[in-house]
């Protein structure tokens, strides 16, 4: 937030026509990142946290529509040309999917796919390219390199193959990653492993990182900032610090209170969300998260929420009913 | 902080992985077949054979012999030179026509499925006005236009292929072209000519390839159809489908006429398709994904 911010989405919203009428999948989402700083995005399943991150790589399918400004190192990415945004894409811009079985192709050897980016992006000989992708395995933790070079992704493990997926990305020096659910697909020792490694090859390459997750545990330890997505919208945003001290938006509180806990007794019921979230295609004239709210009263039916100040210009909230700070987190 | 995979990374890398998948005899059976129409027809020229045209009216429908090996055909014809002669026109043909459709059909296929709207339809809809034709009757009009002669005829049959392959390539092309792997590159700044050449076609070319020696076999057999009626290669030159054809007439004293080119191409069109089903079996990588 502070200073100049690598990355600013500024009132950004995607509407995606489907048969059953117009889904604002984004709807109108203010965020910025700041050079070397790392973003967290949470929110449940649907919510439009990758829509987002394919409105700011401009990687949306093609009937989607999209509004606002996405300012990255002072381009609008929305407006520039294809050529300048493959540029920008080449040299700045970065991601890691959520599913390592497909995020890498099937029938090229893992060799293959960093060299040829390698040479794509840095101009680099063969050898050069093929002695930078066994130190860029290597970085992200992948034993043996040289030999993996020639094996082909089904012959790595998921963890394995998402280091490979980092590495890829990581390859063309980003000033900006985006790890879109990076560990979903993976099992929670790896999870651990992986996460560290984003955050230390981000620290070492002073790169911005957006992450993406819906698990709040994820984003506490390795995020500068947290957003808290709902049905399109931010309804939560400040320093995540801040934000497991005291979380203001309902909606925070219970995602929070669905992370289960190591101390609770065996058996005990993981107090979840209940409901679904609201059907997209057709937006609710008040706060989206009301029907499902134990806060919510009349006024939380007829008119939705802004996001606003909460004591600190930092900390934001959408919210009428905010949990007061002393009771915050505590659930 | 990688101990997990470091346990095992020394034992496992880059060990062999298929050594384990057996051919079988039936492939290298098929494999030896192919072998060996394919080294006496590159080599006709130059084997130690009696003409294939030279007729020799003293000797019809000869038995086998020394001097005739598989016997002489109604004009008194080298049995076995023929058959040999037959086989360079089926397999030109054969190979050089699909290979037509590989590459037209393949390339507007992955075009078509990967940018989507108007061209497609466009391809889609042409095609389809391609498919509704009748093939024979489309060939027969071609040949009497353009006269009976090897480059007519096997461009005929590649343009004939050109539908099949091109919904093989589309339909391949339309599973892949928005997986992750294809959005990732995007993102890493690769331009469509990128993303269709290195991303796309070494996935999409395992199935065309397949379809290839498919195409390849039904050629051959497609090839014999147009000799048999007559719109193939022009009479003194053999075909086996010619071959057949002549034979039909003798059928009654002398049934190894038609039956002899009819084996050739059973046994050839078998083992296409036999190397070509092991092949993909083999060379498919995703076969280990599970």
């Amino acid at each position: 937030m502070s200073g100049r911010a690598l990355l600013s989405v500024e009132d950004v919203a995607v509407d995606l026509p489907t048969p059953r009428g117009n889904l604002r999948a984004v709807d109108h989402v203010d965020l910025s990142v700041g050079a070397g700083r790392t973003l967290g995005i949470v929110g449940e399943s649907g919510c439009g946290k990758t829509m987002l991150s394919r409105a700011i790589l401009q990687l949306l399918p093609k009937k989607a529509r999209l509004s606002g400004r996405v300012m990255f190192d002072g381009q609008d990415l929305a407006r520039c040309g294809a050529g300048v945004l493959r540029k920008l894409r080449a040299r700045s811009l970065a991601v890691v999917f959520q599913d390592p079985m497909t995020s890498l192709n099937p029938v090229l050897t893992i060799g293959t796919q960093l060299v040829e980016t390698l040479q794509e992006h840095l101009e680099l000989d063969a050898a050069t390219a093929r002695q930078r992708s066994a130190e860029l395995l290597a970085a992200v933790g992948i034993p043996a390199p040289e030999q993996r070079l020639a094996q082909y992704p089904h012959q790595l493990s998921g963890g394995m193959r998402q280091r490979v997926a980092i590495a890829i990305a990581l390859s063309c020096e980003p000033k900006l990653l985006i790890a879109d659910e990076p560990t979903t697909a993976l099992d929670v020792t790896i999870q651990a492993q992986i996460l560290d490694l984003l955050a230390r090859e981000q620290r070492r390459r002073h790169m911005a990182m957006i992450l993406i997750t819906h698990d709040l545990g994820v984003v506490a330890g390795r995020t500068d900032e947290v957003a808290v997505m709902y049905a399109g919208r931010v309804v939560e945003r400040a320093p995540t610090v801040q934000l497991f001290k005291t979380m203001r938006m309902p909606y925070t509180e219970a995602l929070f209170a669905a992370i289960p806990k190591l101390d609770a007794a065996p058996h005990t019921p993981l107090p979840a969300i209940s409901g679904r979230p609201p059907d997209p295609t057709r937006p609710l004239r008040g706060c989206s998260f009301s029907p499902r709210c134990r806060y919510a009263n009349g006024r939380c039916q007829q008119e939705k929420p802004a996001l606003a100040d909460a004591e600190s210009p930092d900390h934001r909230y959408a919210c009428f009913h905010p949990i007061a700070p002393a009771a915050g987190g505590a659930s | 902080m990688a101990t997990l995979e470091l346990v095992v990374s020394d034992g496992v890398t880059a060990a062999p992985a298929r050594r384990g998948r057996r051919l079988g005899p039936l492939f290298w059976a098929a494999i030896g077949w192919m072998a060996l129409i394919f080294a006496v027809a590159i080599l006709a020229p130059v084997l130690p054979l009696p003409s294939p045209t030279d007729m020799d009216m003293l000797e019809r429908r000869a038995p086998f012999s020394l001097e005739h090996w598989l016997g002489t055909d109604g004009l008194g014809r080298d049995e076995l030179a023929r058959l040999i002669h037959g086989a360079r026109i089926s397999l030109v043909v054969g190979l050089c026509a699909p290979i037509i459709g590989l590459t037209i059909g393949g390339a507007l296929g992955m075009l078509a499925g990967y940018f989507r709207g108007r061209f497609e339809a466009l391809v889609v809809g042409s095609m389809d006005v391609l498919l509704a034709f009748p093939p024979l009757i489309l060939a027969l009009a071609v040949t009497a236009y353009l006269g009976q002669s090897i480059l007519n005829l096997t461009l005929i049959l590649g343009v004939l292929g050109i539908p099949a392959f091109m919904r093989v390539a589309r339909a391949a092309t339309l599973s892949l072209a928005r997986r992750e792997f294809v959005i990732a590159a995007e993102a890493l700044g690769a331009t469509h000519a990128r993303i269709l050449l290195r991303e796309l076609l070494p996935n999409v070319m395992l199935p065309l390839l397949a379809f290839f020696l498919l195409g390849v076999a039904v050629t051959i057999v497609a090839e014999g159809a147009l000799s048999f009626l007559g719109l193939g290669v022009p009479p003194p030159i053999s075909s086996w489908g010619s071959m057949i054809g002549e034979g039909r007439e003798s059928l009654d004293v002398a049934p190894r006429l038609a039956f002899l080119p009819a084996i050739a191409m059973f046994l050839t069109v078998l083992s296409f398709n036999l190397v070509g089903d092991s092949l993909r079996a083999l060379t498919d990588p995703r076969q280990g994904a599970l």
